[in-house]
């Protein structure tokens, strides 16, 4: 009986990451503009959290692979959140141009 | 090797061995990640100063290759959880069976990948090799790194089917009880298939 839960589990997650991929390519085509990217990102990350829990069996694991787990999410965040602000605050290439000093 | 349930030294109990090297897969598997992290945050850069250009070379892409390469991997992921699954319920030889499944559908991917790559060759979108519908500088560096990101993770699949292929010998050899060997193996390639699942919308989806 827990051998069919299981199984079931896996099918039933199965289908829902499939509906999943079936949102996500339908909202490309949809005008979303600047909301885009974070419904994708979004639902990537819904997906990875479904993979995480029960595929890679954080579900049960003990507190030490879990902060793994996280310890690798964090550092990520933090590269890309570190990289995202360098290039957010860059004054626009016309602008860098005219604030360099002019060649006499 | 090839009897992952056996107890070895240092460890006092089988649990405790499952313990620790599924801890050092998780390990490496999270400085695998670190290492898609760097192409991610390249991504990012790249949007953030060619928007224009990177939506275009999206728009560029297959999007149907890439969706069904998505639901071929999130398939074959769900293929190798049962394989953990029959495993831990002694069920060695339907554990090597799925693995092979999963391996076998992990192949399918490639082929689907390298089709895709054919068109694009055809297409002339291939920078340094066919270069020749190529103009905007930032479509040639979207497509550089498209190339260079599905290039990795395609050595990463053909990784994944390498290891599973193997573990699935063992997993008939041998009861892996602790399903440790198909645990572990099954976790490389969960991981891939996360990966992809990023991949995905940074590529196919920034239309």
């Amino acid at each position: 009986m827990t051998g069919l839960a299981a199984t079931l589990r896996i099918a039933l997650v199965w289908l829902a990451l499939l509906g999943l991929l079936a949102m996500t390519v339908g909202a490309s085509f949809l005008p979303l503009g600047t909301v885009s990217p974070a419904v994708s990102y979004g639902i990537a990350a819904i997906k990875a959290g479904f993979i995480f829990w029960f595929y890679m069996e954080m579900r049960t694991e003990h507190p030490l692979p879990r902060l793994a787990t996280v310890a690798a999410i964090v550092w990520m965040v933090i590269l890309l959140t570190l990289t995202w602000t360098d290039y957010a605050t860059r004054p626009p290439p016309s602008s860098a141009t005219r604030s360099l000093p002019q060649p006499e | 090797m090839s009897d992952a349930g056996t107890l070895r030294e240092p460890f006092a109990d089988l649990a405790r061995q499952r313990e620790t090297q599924r801890f050092g897969m998780l390990v490496f598997l999270a400085s695998e990640a670190m290492l898609f992290a760097g192409l991610f945050g390249t991504a990012m850069a790249l949007r953030m100063v060619h928007p224009g250009d990177y939506v275009a070379g999206s728009r560029g892409l297959h999007l149907w290759f890439g969706t069904a390469n998505t639901a071929v991997l999130l398939t074959s992921s769900a293929v190798a959880a049962l394989a953990v699954e029959q495993a831990r319920r002694g069920k060695g030889r339907r554990a090597s069976a799925l693995l092979v499944v999963a391996a076998g559908l992990g192949v399918l991917f490639l082929l689907i990948k390298f089709g895709e790559y054919a068109i694009e060759y055809r297409e002339g979108v291939v920078p340094l090799l066919a270069p020749s519908a190529l103009h905007a500088s930032g479509q040639t560096l979207f497509m550089t790194l498209y190339f260079f990101a599905t290039g990795l993770h395609a050595l990463h699949v053909i990784a994944g089917i390498v290891i599973m292929g193997v573990v699935a010998r063992w997993a008939t050899a041998s009861s892996d009880r602790t399903a440790t060997a198909v645990g572990n193996a099954a976790l490389y390639w969960h991981l891939v298939d996360v990966i992809w699942v990023f991949l995905f919308p940074t590529l196919y989806l920034a239309r």
